[in-house]
C-alpha cells in the first residue's frame, strides 16, 4: 500500500491499527474456520456437507431466504414508492418504523412473530381457520425472514426513487407515453440496479439468519430445520469438524453474495453517473 | 410549483400521476403489510409482557437472573462499542483522508462480518478459544477462560457489530473532503488538534448515529452469543439469551417482559436516529 503526498498526519498509526484490528477480530478468526476444515480431509468434508439432514437444512436456508427476499422486494419497492411519492397521516412515523428489523433484537422479533403466527395468535388465528398455518412451519421461517430483511430493500430503493429526476417523467408523458409506460419503461429500469442491491442484502441476511427463525420455525430435522441451527446442534454435540464444514459451504455462499452486491453497487453508481 | 402549472397543467396531472384510487390502494396495501409484518409485532411484545398485569410485568423485571442479564448485556456493550468506536475512527481517517492502493478491498473486508452469518461468527471464537480449539489446551493449562465466559461474549459481540460505527463514519468523511484539515495543518494546528477540533465536530452526528446502531445491535445480539455463551444462568446470559431461555421454559409473560425492554431499546434507537437525521438535514439546508 502506497500513500501519495498528503500534508495530513497520521496515515501510518491509523492503517496499522485498521489493519492490525481488522486481523485480530474479523481476519484470523474466519482463517481459523477454513484451517479447521482443511484437517478434515476432503472426503469427510464432503461427506458431511451432502448428508441428507445437511442438503435439507441449505435447502430450506436458502429456499426461505429467496423467497423472503422476492417478497421484499416487491412489498419494499411498493413501501419505498409510497412513502416517496405519495403523503398521507403518520407517513413519518412510518417512515421512521421502518428501520424496527434493524433495531430490534432477533430472539425479541421471533418470540413476537410466534405469539401472532401460532394458530391461536392475533392473525395466525385467521390464517389457521384458512387452513394455513404458519408458525412452526417452513412458512413461518419466510415470515421471519421477512420481517428480517424488509428496511434492506426500502432503504436501498428509496434514496434512489427520491432523487429520480421528475423532468424526465414529464417527457416521457409529454411525447405521449401513458403512466404504466412511463413507469416500467422510464422509472423501472432507474432503480432496477438499487432493487437488486437491496434484494441481494436482504438475501444474504436472511441465509445467515438465527435469532428470529428458531421461535417460529419449529426445528424439525429434514423439515424446518434451518442449516445455523444444525450448525449449532452439531457443536452441541461436540461434533466440531462436522460443525466447521457446514459453517464453510455457508461462509462461501456469503463470499460470493458480498461480490455480487459489491458488482451490483458498482453498476448501480456507474448507472446512476 | 406556481411555474409548473403555467407551463404544463394538463399533462402533469394526468401522466406524472397515478390515478387517485390507484394512490390510495397503495398507499393501504402498503400499511397492511407493514401492520402485518412490523406493527402488529411490536404491539404485541408489550401486550404479552403486560398479560398478566403490571405488578407481574414488575416481578419478572426484578427477578435477579433477569437483573444479572441486564447488568451483563451492559457491560458487554460498553466494552464492545468504544473498541469498535476507536477501530471506526482509525479506519475513517485512513480510508478518507489518504489516497492508497487496496482501498476497496480494505473497505470490502470491513464489511464482511455483515454477510457472515452470527451462528458462524460465534464458532470461529469456539474453535480458536474452545477446549478442542486451536489455543484451547494453553488456554486451559493457564486456567484462562474465555468461552462460555464473559470475553467470548465480548469477542463475539465485537464481531458482529464490527462495520456499524466505521460504515457510517467512512462515507461521511469521504464526502466532507479534506480540506479542512489541510488548512487546519498547514495553518499550524498538531494532527490531534485538527482531529479533536475540525474533523470530530465535522462528523458529530454521523459518528452518534453509528454509535446507536452500533450499541443497539450489541445489546441485541442473539446468534453469536448464543454460540460462545453456553447458557449458564445468572452468569453468562444475556438479556436476549435470558428471553430464549424463559421462553422455552414456557414462562411467556416473563420472556415477553425482558423482550419489552430490547423493544423499548429499538424505539430509542429508532427515535435517536430520527432525531439525528433531522439534525443532520438542518445542518445540511443551513450551510447552503
Amino acid at each position: 500500500m502506497i500513500k501519495k503526498h498528503s500534508i495530513l498526519p497520521g496515515f501510518g498509526p491509523a492503517l496499522g491499527f485498521t489493519i492490525f484490528y481488522l486481523s485480530l477480530v474479523v481476519l484470523i478468526p474466519l482463517s481459523a474456520l477454513f484451517l479447521k476444515s482443511a484437517t478434515l480431509g476432503w472426503e469427510q468434508f464432503w461427506a458431511t456437507v451432502t448428508a441428507p439432514r445437511v442438503l435439507a437444512s441449505y435447502k430450506l436456508s436458502f429456499g426461505t431466504a429467496l423467497i423472503a427476499a422476492l417478497i421484499n422486494a416487491v412489498f419494499g419497492l411498493l413501501v419505498a414508492w409510497v412513502l416517496v411519492r405519495y403523503n398521507f397521516i403518520g407517513k413519518r412515523v412510518v417512515d421512521a418504523l421502518v428501520d424496527l428489523p434493524f433495531a430490534l433484537p432477533t430472539a425479541v422479533a421471533g418470540i413476537a412473530l410466534t405469539a401472532i403466527y401460532a394458530d391461536n395468535g392475533w392473525i395466525g388465528q385467521y390464517l389457521a381457520a384458512q387452513g394455513i398455518k404458519v408458525a412452526y412451519t417452513p412458512l413461518g421461517i419466510v415470515v421471519a425472514l421477512t420481517f428480517i430483511g424488509l428496511p434492506f430493500v426500502v432503504r436501498t430503493v428509496q434514496p434512489v426513487l427520491a432523487d429520480l429526476d421528475r423532468e424526465v417523467e414529464e417527457a416521457a408523458a409529454s411525447l405521449g407515453a401513458t403512466r404504466w409506460q412511463t413507469i416500467s419503461r422510464v422509472i423501472f429500469p432507474t432503480i432496477m440496479p438499487a432493487l437488486l442491491t437491496g434484494f441481494a442484502l436482504a438475501f444474504a441476511r436472511a441465509v445467515g439468519e438465527y435469532g428470529s427463525v428458531i421461535f417460529i420455525a419449529g426445528n424439525m430435522p429434514m423439515v424446518s430445520e434451518i442449516a445455523p441451527l444444525l450448525i449449532i446442534t452439531k457443536l452441541e454435540q461436540f461434533q466440531y469438524a462436522e460443525a466447521t464444514a457446514i459453517a464453510v459451504v455457508m461462509l462461501i455462499a456469503s463470499f460470493i453474495l458480498l461480490l455480487a452486491i459489491n458488482l451490483l453497487q458498482w453498476w448501480s453508481r456507474r448507472r446512476l453517473a | 410549483m406556481s411555474n409548473a402549472n403555467v407551463t404544463a397543467p394538463i399533462p402533469r396531472n394526468i401522466a406524472t400521476r397515478e390515478a387517485t384510487w390507484v394512490r390510495w390502494l397503495l398507499i393501504a396495501i402498503t400499511l397492511v403489510f407493514l401492520t402485518a409484518f412490523l406493527f402488529v409485532p411490536l404491539l404485541s411484545v408489550f401486550v404479552e409482557a403486560l398479560r398478566n398485569g403490571v405488578d407481574a410485568y414488575w416481578e419478572a423485571l426484578k427477578e435477579p437472573d433477569a437483573l444479572s442479564a441486564i447488568k451483563l448485556t451492559v457491560l458487554v456493550a460498553v466494552i464492545a462499542v468504544p473498541l469498535n468506536l476507536v477501530f471506526g475512527l482509525a479506519a475513517a481517517w485512513a480510508i478518507a483522508k489518504f489516497e492508497f492502493r487496496g482501498k476497496s478491498l480494505l473497505i470490502t473486508l470491513i464489511d464482511l462480518p455483515f454477510s457472515v452469518s452470527p451462528v458462524i461468527a460465534g464458532l470461529v471464537y469456539v474453535l480458536l478459544f474452545g477446549l478442542q480449539g486451536w489455543m484451547g489446551p494453553w488456554l486451559a493449562e493457564h486456567d484462562i477462560q474465555l468461552i462460555f465466559a464473559v470475553p467470548g461474549l465480548v469477542l463475539a459481540t465485537l464481531f458482529v457489530t464490527f462495520p456499524f460505527i466505521a460504515r457510517e463514519l467512512i462515507p461521511l468523511m469521504q464526502e466532507q473532503g479534506k480540506e479542512e484539515e489541510e488548512a487546519a495543518v498547514s495553518l499550524g494546528a498538531s494532527g490531534w488538534q485538527t482531529f479533536w477540533h475540525v474533523t470530530l465536530p465535522n462528523v458529530k452526528w454521523g459518528l452518534l448515529y453509528g454509535v446507536i446502531l452500533c450499541n443497539a445491535r450489541a445489546m441485541g445480539e442473539f446468534g453469536a452469543v448464543s454460540v460462545v455463551s453456553g447458557h449458564i444462568r445468572g452468569f453468562t446470559n444475556t438479556m436476549p439469551l435470558h428471553v430464549e431461555v424463559l421462553y422455552n421454559e414456557y414462562n411467556f409473560v416473563a420472556a415477553f417482559a425482558v423482550a419489552s425492554l430490547l423493544a423499548l431499546l429499538a424505539l430509542v434507537t429508532l427515535i435517536a436516529k430520527t432525531w439525528v437525521e433531522w439534525h443532520t438535514q438542518r445542518e445540511r439546508s443551513a450551510a447552503h
